[in-house]
């Protein structure tokens, strides 16, 4: 690739304007997408970007984009994506980063090579394959990044969806958030009732304020849920039964088996103290 | 032969399964708890099964059925101290032993089996 020897030569001593074209191509070609991105972060990644490239082709890399000799533009493409992944910025706009290098670049070839046509095609072909090649890098970084966040996120989430809270002495309270899924039915059946063993607790409030639908197969999870709880020998109550939930399940004919329900937390909690036989009076 | 003991505690019996349940075991606990209701005219029957971690179908449908025996001889049963992951094993296998009361453990269901026979 003797041609390569001739990117470095037209760029050592143009690094400044180079990246300043570039930039411009960045804040005005593509879709707007680095208005996140402070504007001398994006000078900084742009003047490293070039000089990692330089010293690739100095040191006579060629077009394996996977070689040795590419490992630190690599490397600084990896970091580029992954801080662009989790600054939230989309595929299309990380990849933008190395795709709208192109028109400055080319400009560039055109003008080194004016005078022959044949090498100048030649070039662009090698350049555009060689900036393709680092841009399908970056993106398959960024979307190994976006994959980690979200595996992530999807564990957090199911560690969050199922806090047990004592609300009193043999009392526990089960808030629940989020559409009832079977896997989550058992990991919330398994936390309460170990919590049941746990603290003998006598009755557990089942909350369903934060359950957004009810249909048959959510309270068909319910029933099993509370089904297990009055095996173990304690009482469960459903509360926070929202007026649509109430009318969705008369609609769809759901029994709910002499499950007592009620309308908010409250009126669970006072059940749960007088079936315990606790009484609360204001002081005087 | 290998018997589940039953022990009398003043109107109550109390059984405690310490051993994994094989049919036959259950089959025999059955006959034997109902010929000792019948000896000693007890009015309650608690069984705490808070060793058992494997409780399969055939195990749940004996409870039930002691249930039942001991409710026709006038005793009432309470099953105590199942294992969360028994509870939920027999939820999905449709077994919700209707008709049997259950504690937390054998405390609890011992008042509870007090109060049930005082009223």
């Amino acid at each position: 690739m003797h041609a390569n020897t001739r990117f470095p030569r037209c760029r050592k001593d143009q690094a400044t304007p180079v990246a300043t074209a570039w930039q411009l191509e960045l804040s005005v070609g593509s879709i707007g997408g680095h208005r996140n991105l402070k504007a001398d972060e994006v000078t900084r990644e742009t003047h490293s970007f070039l000089r990692h490239l330089t010293e690739a082709l100095t040191s006579g890399a060629d077009g394996n984009v996977g070689g040795k000799d590419w490992e630190a533009t690599r490397q600084f493409l990896e970091q580029l994506s992954r801080s662009r992944a989790l600054a939230g910025q989309d595929s299309q706009q990380t990849a933008s980063f190395i795709f709208s290098f192109k028109g400055t670049l080319f400009d560039l070839l055109r003008e080194e090579f004016k005078e022959e046509a044949a090498v100048l095609a030649d070039q662009v072909l090698q350049a555009s394959e060689l900036l393709d090649a680092l841009g399908l890098h970056t993106i398959r970084t960024y979307q190994a990044t976006r994959e980690a966040v979200i595996r992530r996120q999807q564990e957090e989430l199911l560690e969050l969806s199922t806090p047990v809270v004592k609300l009193w002495d043999g009392v526990l309270a089960l808030p629940m958030i989020g559409t009832l899924d079977s896997q989550r039915t058992q990991v919330v059946m398994e936390s309460l009732l170990q919590r049941i063993v746990d603290t003998g607790s006598e009755i557990a409030i089942i909350d369903i304020t934060g359950v957004p639908t009810v249909d048959t197969l959510v309270a068909q999870h319910l029933l099993k849920t509370v089904t297990a709880i009055r095996l173990m020998g304690a009482d469960c109550i459903i509360s926070g039964v929202r007026p649509q939930i109430a009318q969705t399940i008369v609609h769809l004919g759901l029994d709910l088996q002499g499950v007592v329900t009620k309308a908010n937390l409250a009126d669970a909690l006072a059940l749960a103290m007088r079936q315990l036989g606790v009484t609360v009076t204001k002081a005087q | 032969m290998e018997r589940i003991p039953i022990l009398q505690m003043g109107q109550f019996l109390l059984v405690t399964i310490q051993v994994d349940m094989h049919d036959q075991l259950a089959l025999t606990l059955q006959e034997d708890l109902a010929e000792r209701i019948n000896a000693t005219s007890a009015r309650g029957v608690l069984i705490d099964i808070s060793a058992l971690d494997i409780v399969d179908s055939f195990i749940g449908r004996m409870i039930g059925t002691i249930s039942g025996l001991s409710r026709v001889m006038d005793a009432e049963t309470v099953v105590v101290g199942l294992q969360p992951a028994v509870a939920i094993t027999l939820v999905e296998l449709g077994l919700t032993l209707p008709g049997v009361s259950t504690a937390l453990n054998v405390e609890r269901g011992m008042k509870l089996l007090r109060e049930r026979v005082t009223t």
